[in-house]
């Protein structure tokens, strides 16, 4: 079906909209976060204004930004690659040998997310005190893998089908044992689904809250809760809660920036054919 | 190169047998066709013959050797898919050499033993272009090229000509017998294309729900049907089979009586035979011919003329139809009467459990 000018007008103008009304938010509190204390209350909002960089300078002051940030790495980076570590073989047998109650198997793994996690909070909270694992980076890594091990898990699964199991077939064949079948076959054909897969579960693990909120004090803690030590009962400071909020998320921003091409690539994989 | 033995072979799924039991054995250097109707386990028989479905009991042998537990990488075999299955990945190049690369052969053997093959092939043009960018018929010689190049012990191929145009089809058919010649090689060969069992087979095994229906030779296949059902399968046009009673006998003939009354001489089978008996006439379209004085009388409703050959449908008078098949181009219009007569030593006579009664003199070829 052609469109028409007017059409693709409309649609533009949609997607834009739809983009700002999304990106609102963000954009208010980068510019928040440039503003005085003074200014960041006014009423009306000032538009035009004297950018200052006092609230960051505070904020650095205050807190050892670059800890948490390493802690947000480590945490998120380790998470992710437990949760592929163990969701790819999981996804590799359900998509290449799957039983009557593979699909069974993926929705329960799925109702998982559907419990609230406060739900098991005290019982998660009991275990790390016994094992030892509050306030560590460890503890929170294998938490953010397990927390994303169902969509990961799913994620890979609908790439892995994707491939036509006679060209792993084929590889068997041809002499491959398990091994190199992923190596040479399957991580190949599957890459940009497993890019996209770790990227999504870095990006979730660097957003995570409840849990870097209530396993974590200091020395294990992320971003999140560098965010969260800025808003006090004394009162909002909204110029440096911005700024705050600005520093922990421009670092994903930015790597989700060049990574769009490949997330959006992961996440329409399937429903393109 | 390698012998094949199948001992009691048995495939089920839960409860769901659909490998019955089957025994069959593949001599060194022999092309063995496996045909029959979609759904006939001929594809399954080979996957695990293949070692990628397992084998729920009874004994493969590979040179002797009991391989039900060992996995298809170790069992030496190569197969060629019916969807190609190259690595979309990797060049033609690289598809071809990828065997050679998991079993540690040397880059230079590598790369020689590619070229070798892509000589053979006439694939030299495209060894560094992808899949994608290869038309059918190239992509079907790569995984042919793909096969050849490990030097397995015996070749698989699961219906490898389905997916390629009919001209194409033809010229390959040639092709890889050209190949099995070449390269004195063991094949297995599953299709459901009874022309490429045909053309290609030096023994044909006919399947039909996990069950070998004969095994054979082609052409004893076609004139020596063990029953109703390898009688109907090959050969095309179909056999055609009339219901017909058997009368008395006469010499070294029997009398034939077909349900329009119609009676034919054949000739005797070589087992007893019992007057009143319900048999199955068979009769392929070439052994029936047009002739005023013949006993079979009907109407021609349909001529198919395909230049060298032409094909009439008749009914005859009791409704029954029939498929004629005459050399050459053949005047006779539709709707016009006709008499037919037969060549009574091509007949074939099946018992009302569909089993052929044995014919006392053989068709020469079909030894």
């Amino acid at each position: 079906m052609r469109q028409t000018l007017l059409q693709r007008l409309l649609v533009t103008l949609l997607g834009w909209g739809v983009a700002l009304l999304l990106f609102f938010p963000i954009l208010w509190m980068a510019l928040t976060s440039l503003k005085t204390e003074v200014g960041a209350i006014a009423t009306p909002p000032q538009i035009a204004f004297t950018p200052v960089l006092d609230s960051y300078a505070e904020v650095l002051a205050r807190a050892d930004y670059l800890h948490f940030a390493f802690n947000s790495i480590a945490i998120s980076v380790g998470g992710t690659v437990l949760a592929l570590a163990l969701g790819i073989p999981a996804a590799y047998v359900m998509a290449f040998h799957p039983t009557p109650r593979t699909r069974g198997t993926l929705l329960w793994m799925l109702s998982t997310k559907m419990l609230p996690p406060v739900g098991v909070l005290v019982p998660i909270y009991l275990l790390f005190r016994a094992l030892g694992l509050l306030d560590s980076r460890t503890g929170l890594a294998v938490i953010y893998g397990l927390m994303n091990l169902p969509i990961v898990v799913w994620m890979l699964f609908t790439f892995f089908k994707e491939v036509p199991g006679e060209i792993l077939e084929a590889g068997r064949m041809d002499g491959a044992r398990t091994g190199a079948e992923f190596w040479h076959l399957l991580l190949p054909l599957t890459l940009p689904g497993i890019a996209s897969t770790g990227l999504l579960s870095l990006i979730l693990c660097w957003n995570e809250a409840f849990w870097s909120l209530n396993l974590t004090t200091a020395a294990a803690a992320p971003l999140t809760t560098f965010i969260a030590s800025f808003s006090s009962p004394q009162g909002l400071f909204f110029a440096k809660l911005s700024a705050a909020s600005t520093m922990a998320v421009a670092p994903i921003l930015v790597f989700g920036w060049f990574c769009q091409r490949q997330l959006v690539r992961g996440l329409t994989f399937g429903a393109v054919k | 190169m390698a012998t094949l033995a199948l001992r009691n072979i048995r495939k089920s799924y839960l409860s769901f047998e659909v490998i019955k039991g089957i025994n069959l054995d593949v001599a060194d250097r022999e092309f063995v066709v496996f045909v029959g109707p979609s759904g006939c386990g001929k594809s399954t028989l080979l996957r695990m013959i293949a070692g990628l479905e397992e084998i729920t009991s009874g004994d493969l042998l590979i040179d002797g050797q009991r391989v039900n537990a060992i996995g298809p990488a170790d069992r030496g075999l190569a197969m060629v898919f019916q969807s190609y299955a190259l690595y979309p990945h990797m060049t033609v190049r690289q598809n071809m050499g990828f065997a050679l690369r998991m079993a540690r052969v040397p880059k230079q053997e590598r790369e020689r033993k590619v070229a070798e093959a892509a000589r053979v092939l006439q694939l030299e043009p495209y060894l560094d272009r992808r899949p994608r960018e290869l038309s059918g018929g190239q992509r079907q010689r790569v995984a042919i090229g793909r096969a050849i190049v490990r030097n397995p012990r015996v070749f698989l191929f699961d219906e490898p000509l389905s997916n390629l145009d009919a001209a194409l089809r033809g010229q390959m058919r040639i092709e890889l017998s050209r190949l099995h010649e070449a390269l004195a090689a063991t094949m297995v060969y599953v299709t459901h294309d009874q022309v490429e069992a045909m053309t290609m087979a030096d023994k044909i095994v006919v399947l039909q729900s996990g069950r070998v229906e004969q095994v054979g030779s082609p052409l004893e296949l076609y004139h020596r049907p063990a029953n109703l059902f390898v009688a109907g399968f090959i050969g095309s046009p179909r056999m055609n089979l009339l219901p017909a009673q058997l009368g008395a006998e006469v010499g070294d003939g029997v009398m034939v009586e077909l349900r329009g009354g119609e009676r034919l001489m054949l000739p005797r089978p070589s087992g007893p035979v019992q007057p009143g008996q319900p048999v199955t006439l068979g009769i392929r379209p070439e052994a029936l011919r047009p002739d005023p004085a013949g006993p079979l009388a009907g109407e021609v409703r349909m001529v198919e003329r395909l230049g060298g050959l032409t094909l009439l449908h008749v009914g005859l008078a009791n409704g029954q139809p029939l498929i004629v098949q005459i050399e050459g181009s053949d005047p006779t219009r539709a709707h016009t009467p006709i008499r037919l007569s037969i060549d009574a030593e091509a007949c074939h006579l099946f018992d009302a459990e569909g089993q052929a009664l044995p014919a006392l003199h053989q068709h020469p070829l079909a030894a």
